[in-house]
């Protein structure tokens, strides 16, 4: 057992905190902090930016141009991102759809998409759940008919984030009803200009607008823009499996920064009795978030290494998710305590620079992490799959 | 970066299993735990024919410096079999304790090694866990000293030859300066000695000294360096036995959810059974990634304090929670004597007593972290 850094991933460390010394605009850190993502502009010439030093895909093979890192290496460049509280990139190109593509597109799908998201160029979007289509994913009845060599599509996609923003979706559409529910299920990539498509914001706690409706109408899409075989979709997302405890451990690396924004404000606050951060009731609610999240940066290692030794590491990429997002939502909302009173202050009715410090990126924060437990497998559905595939339930 | 054992600490780990399923057996645990002495005597002679005891013993003063992650290899056989022997109390400690502590700690670290000698070390006091918050005093006599005072706790101090009894030659309690370490003869004229089981059937004590002659180890007034480096030494073997027990609970409880039948069906297929099975055994593996981090960062001479102190809380915190819901699971047989959860329940309950609790570790973390 030795977590010391080889002498070549020393220098690899240093090199990547070259990079992200002094780099990330002080205005970002707040959103970035709160776990909130930055505006599309931000976030696009931040994947410009490490696109241009090669770095836009850090998790792809080198063939389809990304960096081919080892996963120490991995770590070594989220936790340096995380330290300079750089964002997390936007992965619904990057982790969803990319490797799909890279591992079942044909060869035309691989040219065209894969640059383009490394660059920057196309911001995609996911069009999986629908109103009846939730945790049940295969419940969903977005139907796409064949018509020559195109599908018409139509359906009702739901809490589509960032589809406003989105230059290409894709989709999961029914092509079949024949057989199990899971058959008959085809991906489809479809440009967000295409006529027929109608996207409606969702207002959501946080008024932060983040996620769609998407209404599908008549849809025309090019059958060759289905990604392997039709009726096929549902097995092709199984590839994310593996690749899940990847964006899991990088997500669960950010967490740092949130704590890092909790002590700062708990540091700043006057209280009767001194500074908040010196009350040994607040200390110990501190000390509880972040031996947590220690706890969860320990599991993220030892995951990454089992990724490097080519190990299956089971359900850990389930069990990073449950708890990074338990201890997002903690330490948001402790966040929201050291601000004391005048976290009531979300938004200003006149000069906008009256604002308390903080504010409104904590209290966003706090009510943004609620869905943490929701989105991407809700946390119930992620003690099935644990009971199911790990422990044999 | 890996997680895995080299061949030598496997080779210890399938040596400290073996060893547990032959001589802990759950089946025959009543039995082992009535035959108090002379159980106790056979077993550890024959762990230190397996060179155990050796082990953490420093090459310097002739044991086969075993590091962190050795120790851990064959605490996690411990916890798992919960075997009461005090592999941590009576050899990891004294060994970091003694070690290049002069002339008669050297010829005792040796005795230790062959098993032939149990010491045990008198730390804590009714103030607190804290290694400085100790007033017990040490008076120069002569050549020596003489130490009086009360040692609220020694962890596996019943059975002891000797004692590694920290006391004051200056300053006062709170004051890292001057406290210093010494050596005392369970038999020391002025000592007395209360005995206790524990809940978890580890046999300790409190002491009364009264100008009770010691022999002091290491340099005088500087000892507090040493206290707690030798006590990060014990947390860290800890932490590795509750994580073996940790890792029993979730499996025994998993047999028995698979085979148990309520409402004919068996209950592990109950969904609200199946989500508390599951948190188990993320707790298990909050608890095994941060015990190995906080190891490998001691094996690896880094400042490893407040990584320590974390792991301390949370491996508490989670263990308890972990066999709560064991005995839970069970049912009405989880609170029997006969069942081995209820074991791990209370041994993951005085672990998290020795060498500080939850809350004086939490409190520690948030001053080493300020």
């Amino acid at each position: 057992m030795n977590l010391d850094l080889a002498p070549e991933d020393r220098e690899f460390q240093q090199e990547v905190r070259e990079f992200f010394a002094n780099s990330i605009p002080e205005d970002w850190k707040k959103t970035v902090r709160a776990g909130l993502r930055l505006s599309p502009e931000n976030l696009v010439a931040y994947q410009r930016r490490l696109a241009e030093r090669g770095w836009g895909a850090p998790t792809w093979p080198k063939e389809y141009g990304g960096t081919g890192w080892t996963p120490q290496q991995l770590h070594i460049f989220w936790s340096e991102a995380s330290a300079a509280d750089a964002p997390a990139q936007f992965h619904q190109g990057l982790e969803l759809i990319g490797p799909i593509i890279f591992t079942y597109g044909s060869q035309a799908q691989k040219d065209l998409y894969l640059p383009r998201i490394i660059s920057g160029e196309d911001w995609w979007c996911q069009g999986y759940s629908e109103p009846g289509a939730g945790s049940d994913l295969a419940a969903l009845r977005t139907r796409a008919d064949r018509d020559g060599d195109d599908y018409i599509v139509n359906g009702h996609k739901m809490w589509t984030s960032y589809a406003h923003v989105a230059d290409r979706m894709f989709i999961l559409a029914r092509t079949s009803n024949e057989g199990r529910r899971q058959q008959g299920i085809s991906l489809m990539l479809v440009d967000m200009d295409t006529p027929g498509i109608r996207i409606s914001p969702i207002h959501t706690l946080d008024e932060k607008h983040h996620t769609n409706e998407v209404f599908l109408d008549d849809v025309r899409i090019p059958a060759a823009n289905v990604v392997g075989e039709e009726g096929m979709g549902w097995n092709y997302g199984k590839v994310l499996l593996d690749r899940e405890r990847m964006v899991a451990a990088a997500t669960a690396m950010f967490l740092p920064q949130t704590l890092r924004a909790v002590r700062e404000a708990a540091t700043r606050r006057k209280t009767a009795h001194g500074l908040l951060i010196d009350k040994p009731e607040f200390k110990a609610k501190l000390a509880q978030v972040e031996i947590e999240a220690m706890a969860v940066q320990a599991m993220v290692l030892r995951l990454m290494a089992d990724a490097a030794a080519g190990a299956d590491s089971g359900p850990r990429g389930s069990m990073v998710k449950l708890r990074w997002s338990e201890l997002t939502q903690q330490a948001t909302a402790l966040w929201v305590e050291a601000l004391g009173p005048k976290a009531q202050h979300f938004a200003a009715l006149g000069d906008e620079s009256e604002l308390p410090e903080d504010m409104p990126f904590a209290l966003k924060g706090a009510l943004y992490a609620r869905v943490t437990t929701i989105y991407g497998g809700s946390s119930e559905i992620q003690r099935n799959i644990i009971a199911r595939r790990a422990l044999g339930l | 970066m890996q997680f895995a054992f080299n061949d030598e600490q496997q080779m210890l780990h399938d040596s400290a299993l073996r060893f547990g399923s032959d001589e802990w057996n759950a089946a025959d645990r009543l039995k082992r735990l009535a035959e108090v002495g002379e159980g106790s005597a056979r077993r550890w002679a024959q762990m230190a024919e397996l060179g155990w005891l050796m082990l953490p013993v420093a090459e310097e003063d002739g044991g086969l410096g075993g590091g962190p992650v050795e120790v851990m290899a064959i605490m996690e056989g411990v916890g798992r079999h919960l075997m009461t022997d005090a592999y941590v109390s009576h050899c990891v400690i004294p060994a970091a304790l003694l070690a290049g502590g002069g002339e008669h700690c050297a010829a005792l670290t040796e005795e230790i090694g062959a098993g032939q000698v149990r010491i045990a070390a008198a730390l804590i006091e009714e103030e607190g866990f804290d290694t400085a918050a100790i007033s017990s005093r040490a008076a120069a006599d002569g050549d020596g000293f003489k130490l009086t005072g009360a040692k609220a706790h020694v962890e596996d101090g019943a059975d002891a030859d000797w004692y590694l009894v920290s006391a004051r030659t200056a300053g006062v309690s709170g004051e890292r300066d001057g406290v210093s370490l010494f050596l005392v003869p369970a038999s020391a004229e002025g000592l007395t000695v209360q005995r206790f089981r524990s809940v978890d059937s580890h046999r300790h004590c409190s002491l009364d000294l009264t100008d009770v002659a010691g022999i002091p180890v290491g340099a005088i007034g500087e000892a507090a360096d040493r206290i707690d480096a030798a006590r990060d030494r014990a947390i860290v073997a800890h932490l590795s036995e509750a994580v073996g027990s940790m890792e029993a609970a979730v499996e025994a409880t998993l047999d028995y959810v698979r085979t148990r039948q309520q409402f004919g069906a068996p209950i592990g297929s109950f969904q609200v059974v199946q989500h508390k099975v599951v948190d188990m055994s993320v707790a298990c593996e909050e608890a095994r990634a941060l015990t190995m981090v906080a190891t490998s960062q001691l094996a690896s001479g880094g400042e490893a304090s407040s990584l320590i102190a974390a792991a301390k809380v949370r491996v508490a915190q989670c263990g308890i929670a972990l066999a709560q819901q064991a005995v839970q699971l069970h049912g009405g047989v989880g609170t029997s004597e006969e069942l081995i959860v209820s074991h791990h329940l209370r041994r993951q309950m005085m672990l998290d007593l020795a060498h500080g609790d939850r809350d004086y570790h939490k409190a520690r973390f948030a001053e080493l972290t300020r």
